[in-house]
């Protein structure tokens, strides 16, 4: 569509300016103050450059929590993509249990995030949770806060549980949009059961797949409340994300200066990450457009 | 027609056809399919953990804590009465939708122009406008918490609702912008054109016609701004003290110097469940089109 | 090749039809002979979609068979038929190339690699897309999509039929003409059977040696484009064909003439309709206009100059009749009757048409 050029379109979007400026600008404009200043308390601020900086980039600290993060999404984008797609792909086209399919597959994703947690934290107690439980009666050991891995597989399956729903119900609002002609034709041209997916479905999902991967990656990259529930972050630092490491820094120890550092850096990868996204989609739809 | 109608060059067509039409009648068998598997057990992990929650909300902490049981073997609603008749328990809910609805109306009252201008006009920095608000949802809210703590304790709104809702718009208004311009994109300009001509300001015309034309798009915006500014708790927690206290932050007093009151805990857990299955279940028919978010 | 049989077929979307009206595709017994070109044409609705979806196996029908050369194909599965069908929006397969899209059934069918080129080749050639062969196949256009998907149906020398579901819909006017000289050619060399359908009469007229015409779920005639012309079968078809439609009046019979608003309309020949709705069918090629006392008393609304010949818009009655007038005839500036051509005169009752007695119904 060519869009008129209308400089008064401003007028339009200036709501929206005036109240994420407020909501995150000024905001922002803090952080970055605390950024490059340190304190010895009572209010009093002097410039520090970028001490703070080098600090956090020489920190190890940071540096293990963004390799948890970055190894948290990697496993959840690889796990619930696939999952999500296999799942739409398996629901119902339509009729009661299409309608059934989709409350049940919603219904995760409208639970605030700390009930999530406590929902997992109950399940996985060896004492009074059904999986925990179980696990225990034949014979596996597993105790999500002492085990390493125990206190992984359970952050995991919780997110895999809690957000695979949403890639199944993009994807499947994809797969709604292919007219029965293509699946016909298919059946004509006598295409396997994998040709139809690779040259039919594949294609059409594309779009609404990269919104889901960009969003979940961009979710999973700032988790904080679900696993801060279940594990706290342990054992150890073993589940000490990103957000969860920040939030410890600035709430916790009250290290404004370098959790501010930490903050801006932490802001641009995913800025960084996601752009790339981004840039990925439009040049989709544009492709699309042509076509 | 009922009668038997003979036409030069037609087929033959019978009026009667009841005749052996039940034994000619063919039906395509229903094979046992892989999808009806996956599905039942992809439902199932889902509904397992919350079954679980439902399960432990009707059961006595002894019963809880004594062993398990597969449903409750002496039912009680006592975990449901505590919430419901104490008001520091049940406030907490009525403060988590007062800052929900807050948000949504505010979001969708500035997302709507925006996403206007955006999927109608072009202007001065157009793209990089619409990029940075994007980015806006990528920013961490653990990234936000802090200076949104001083910024509103500075202008005296700590603790209040509006302050939630107001911290809420930093995710949901580039959200709301980002799913109303993908549906606004859909409606063909030439509407707009045509209600010009006809005599219409732009203001009558954004609310008699091109508000109704989007519903749906609004529906799955409004949809989502619920849906995130319900789930989300770092930010209300720490925006809150008493006053606008949400009732997933409430839920952390269960934890008492006797242990954890496991039976109310789980009351909690499942009554906040409930205002979203309310919203799928009304919203249930717009889902699956309301996901592709205009897009597909 | 092959001829199809439809035997005893009809077809309903519920699950158990009982009244008629349950069934969108009431029962029929046809032949579709081998090599010949038929079109289905009807009106949205009528069924005739529903029909071809029996043929190529995507719908089982409630009752019947479907028979190809004899064998029975009821229940065969789509593949098995080997037809091959185009349908109303171009399919075409978005991330691969031309030839990869043409390719892509005899791929599917394991055909040996150098044969495979071989035939993509012919075809590309065949549907004028060699130059394209390369290219991806998005952000074609909606005629080249359309030509891909008939090549993909081409590509398998041996299909049993080809069916087109509204091929043209989506493709611009002076396109519809190539693509519809294109595929009569292609008719013409190979000899395939092809079943059209559409609800554009000019396209069924043009393409088909065949047409047959659909209404409510019902075959109501089945002719060459003449015969649907001068005797249509039911009221529909005469007002489905043509352009303007056939013109129907209620009329009393009495021995070999009619009466028709007061007038006496001559036939020639008796007709046996008594004790129905009986109506006199005539085409506006077959309506004269005069003046006098003879004929039907009418009024000339406006005449439509459309370039080969003229439309007279007539009132009789209240209602509204259109005659065709040749480009050189004047129409007199005091015309108040009609009269009607004996042998362009067709008696319906019922909607159905009546032969005369004496000929073969």
């Amino acid at each position: 569509m060519n869009k008129t050029v209308n400089q008064k379109a401003w007028f339009l979007v200036l709501p929206v300016l005036v109240l994420v400026a407020f909501s995150a600008v000024i905001p922002l404009m803090t952080v970055v103050n605390y950024s490059v200043q340190d304190t010895f308390g009572n209010n009093v601020f002097f410039w520090n450059g970028i001490r703070w900086f080098e600090e956090m980039l020489a920190d190890e600290r940071m540096w293990n929590a963004l390799g948890r993060q970055l190894v948290f999404s990697s496993i959840i984008l690889a796990i619930e993509v696939p999952l999500g797609i296999l799942v739409a792909l398996s629901m119902p086209k339509r009729g009661f249990w299409a309608s059934f399919c989709l409350v049940v597959m919603s219904l995760p994703l409208l639970i605030p995030w700390n009930v999530v947690g406590t929902i997992w934290q109950i399940f996985g107690r060896i004492d009074i949770g059904l999986l925990g439980y179980t696990l225990d009666a034949i014979g596996i050991d597993y105790n999500y806060t002492q085990d390493f891995y125990a206190a992984w597989i359970t952050v995991v399956v919780m997110d895999v549980w809690h957000w695979t729903s949403l890639v199944a119900l993009l994807a499947y609002a994809g797969l709604q949009s292919i007219p029965d002609a293509y699946y016909q034709a298919a059946k004509i041209d006598q295409a396997s059961r994998w040709a139809v997916f690779r040259y039919i479905e594949l294609p059409k999902m594309a779009g609404v797949l990269m919104i889901a991967i960009l969003l979940r990656f961009m979710d999973s990259f700032m988790i904080y409340t679900e696993p801060f529930v279940v594990t706290g972050g342990g054992p150890g630092n073993a589940t000490t994300f990103l957000s969860i490491d920040l939030v410890k820094m600035a709430l916790g120890q009250f290290d404004l200066g370098p959790a501010a550092a930490f903050s801006i850096m932490y802001f641009l990868v995913i800025l960084l990450i996601s752009w790339v996204f981004y840039t990925v989609m439009t040049n989709l739809d544009k492709r699309d457009a042509k076509g | 027609m009922t009668h038997t109608a003979q036409a030069p060059g037609a087929a033959s067509i019978p009026g009667d056809m009841t005749a052996d039409r039940a034994a000619a009648r063919t039906r395509r068998l229903r094979r046992p399919s892989g999808s009806v598997v996956v599905m039942t057990l992809y439902l199932l992990f889902l509904m397992l953990p919350i079954y679980w929650l439902l399960n432990m909300s009707l059961k006595t902490n002894t019963e809880i804590l004594s062993g398990l049981t597969l449903f409750p073997h002496t039912l009680t609603f006592e975990n449901y009465a505590t919430i419901l008749t104490d008001a520091s328990w049940y406030m907490g809910y009525v403060n988590s939708l007062i800052y929900v609805v807050m948000n949504t109306v505010i979001s969708l009252a500035v997302a709507l122009p925006a996403a206007y201008a955006f999927s109608r006009y072009s202007f001065m920095g157009d793209k990089h406008l619409f990029f940075w608000l994007l980015t806006n949802r990528m920013a961490p809210p653990a990234v936000f918490a802090l200076p949104f703590f001083q910024l509103y304790s500075s202008v005296g709104l700590f603790d209040t609702h509006i302050a939630v809702a107001l911290a809420h718009c930093l995710f949901n208004v580039p959200l709301a912008v980002w799913i109303l311009e993908g549906f606004m994109r859909g409606v063909p300009r030439e509407i707009d054109e045509t209600a010009y001509i006809d005599g219409y300001s732009f203001g009558k015309f954004f609310v008699k016609i091109f508000m109704p034309l989007i519903a749906s798009g609004i529906g799955v915006a409004a949809f989502f701004c619920f849906m995130f500014s319900w789930v989300e708790l770092l930010l209300s927690r720490t925006l809150t003290s008493v006053d606008a206290k949400p009732i997933a932050a409430t839920m952390t007093r269960t934890v008492g110097a006797a242990g954890v009151d496991w039976g109310v805990l789980a009351a909690a857990g499942v009554l906040t469940i409930v205002p979203g299955a309310l919203v799928i279940y009304f919203v249930r028919n717009y889902i699956a089109k309301g996901f592709a978010l205009g897009r597909v | 090749m092959a001829k199809i049989t439809l035997e005893n077929l009809a077809h309903s979307y519920l699950p158990n039809p009982s009244a008629e009206d349950d069934f969108a595709l009431k029962e029929l017994n046809h032949d579709w002979a081998d090599g010949e070109a038929y079109a289905l044409l009807g009106s949205s609705g009528c069924g005739k979609s529903t029909l071809l979806n029996i043929i190529s196996g995507l719908l089982i029908p409630s009752q019947g068979r479907v028979l190809f050369d004899g064998q029975d194909m009821t229940h065969a599965p789509t593949a098995e038929r080997n037809i091959a069908q185009v349908f109303q929006f171009p399919v075409v397969y978005d991330t691969m190339t031309v030839r990869e899209n043409l390719a892509f059934p005899l791929k599917n069918r394991r055909m040996p690699a150098d044969e495979i080129a071989r035939r993509v080749q012919k075809v590309g050639a065949m549907i004028g897309m060699e130059a394209e062969l390369g290219r991806k196949a998005r952000g074609l256009t909606a005629d080249a999509k359309q030509k891909i998907s008939l090549g993909r149906g081409m590509v398998r020398e041996d299909v049993n039929a080809l069916l087109f579901d509204e091929p043209l819909t989506v493709i611009d006017p002076h396109m519809k003409w190539e693509l519809r000289t294109q595929l009569k050619k292609l008719h013409h060399d190979f000899g395939h059977t092809m079943i059209y359908v559409t609800h554009d009469q000019t396209e069924a007229l043009t393409f088909a040696d065949k047409v047959v015409v659909m209404y409510d779920g019902r075959v109501v005639q089945i002719g060459t484009p003449q015969e649907l012309f001068e005797r249509p079968a039911h009221t529909f078809v005469g007002y489905f064909i043509g352009s303007p439609g056939m013109n129907l009046f209620d009329a009393e019979l009495a021995g070999t003439a009619a009466t028709v608003d007061g007038a006496r309309v001559e036939l020639g020949r008796a007709y046996a309709a008594r004790g129905r709705r009986v109506q006199l069918g005539v085409r506006p090629e077959f309506v004269r206009i005069g003046t006098g006392d003879a004929g039907i008393p009418a009024r000339v609304r406006r005449v439509e100059d459309v370039g080969r010949h003229k439309i007279v818009r007539l009132e009789v009655a209240g209602r509204e009749v259109s005659a065709i007038a040749g480009e050189g005839t004047r129409i007199p500036a005091d015309a108040n009757r009609i009269t009607f051509d004996p042998e362009g005169i067709n008696v319906y009752a019922d909607d159905w048409r009546v032969a005369p007695e004496g000929e073969a119904a």
